[in-house]
């Protein structure tokens, strides 16, 4: 594993937490590696978009995905910068069943200089049977900074995303 | 519409009152209002809405000028949409109003604008498709 995705692995969590309405919606950090992330949003009737069916708002996926994809770029950049979302295509699958936890899988599968392109899953138990499939792109909007396998201090340590 | 009827559409929704959303009639149409809440922030050092905040104020704005025009039937359901963020959401007060771009018997394309200053300088920008209930 590289110091990056180490680093990533210690600081994630609060990466997440760190982000005002993620944490106001209850997301939770799963996992990371190169170019992946992980989030989790449990089911919370806060969250309900639709009052009859107790389904969660398309918004609220809209969000954990959106997370995930920022992330997911900051893994694939391999460096820690200011991201902001450019475009987010989203398709909603079939409803999410209300009581279970939304999982976001995103795959930063390229990065330019500027721009990181993601692709994302969100399921609620079955990964073969998604709630909704997302497409990203996200923008640097301030300097990348690298940390190299041996120097373990970068200075900086921003890392959110709009 | 009423400002009761509005009133009460808006707070219908769990998702919409979690956001803060406020709305109006006005212009024909609904306007949805998001005031700044620090808890739709999605980075704090700039500080800048949350992408996930505008695009379910979005979501939320398509649903309601819907519902509005059927308040008999229940929500629509998103099939897909695409966002595009285009300005840098400040922590101000942000407006959205959603225009039906194509009313069809079982799918509707919605096109939303968010705006904060003035209309003409929109800060995110939402097209989709929603799947509108069956009349009973």
């Amino acid at each position: 594993m590289s110091a990056f995705i180490e680093k990533l692995w210690e600081i994630g969590p609060a990466l997440v937490d760190g982000t005002p309405h993620a944490r106001e919606l209850g997301v939770k950090f799963v996992a990371i590696d190169k170019g992946l992330a992980t989030l989790s949003l449990p089911y919370n009737v806060e969250l309900i978009g639709d009052p009859r069916s107790r389904v969660i708002a398309g918004g609220a996926v809209t969000t954990v995905l959106d997370q995930s994809c920022g992330l997911a770029a900051i893994a694939g950049f391999d460096g820690f910068a200011q991201l902001a979302t450019l475009s987010l295509r989203i398709d909603y699958q079939r409803s999410a069943t209300p009581g279970k936890t939304i999982i976001a899988e995103a795959v930063c599968y390229k990065t330019t200089r500027h721009v990181a392109f993601i692709r994302a899953t969100a399921h609620d138990g079955n990964p073969e049977d998604p709630v909704a499939t997302a497409q990203a792109a996200f923008m640097l909007t301030g300097p990348l900074y690298k940390v190299t396998d041996d120097v373990t201090n970068t200075g900086k340590t921003e890392g959110q995303t709009t | 519409m009423t400002q009761r009827l509005t009133d009460d559409l808006i707070n219908s929704i769990p998702y919409a009152k979690m956001l803060g959303v406020k709305a109006e009639f006005s212009d024909g149409g609904l306007l949805l209002i998001l005031p700044y809440l620090k808890s739709n922030i999605g980075n704090p050092t700039l500080p800048a809405l949350h992408g996930g905040a505008i695009g379910g104020f979005m979501e939320v704005c398509a649903m309601a000028e819907l519902r509005r025009r059927a308040p008999e039937l229940p929500f629509a359901k998103p099939i897909g949409v695409n966002i595009d963020y285009l300005r840098r959401g400040k922590p101000v007060e942000t407006f959205a109003r959603a225009d039906i771009f194509k009313e069809g018997a079982r799918v509707s394309n919605v096109r939303v604008r968010a705006w904060q200053e003035s209309e003409d300088k929109p800060i995110a920008a939402l097209s989709g498709h929603f799947l509108l209930p069956k009349a009973k």
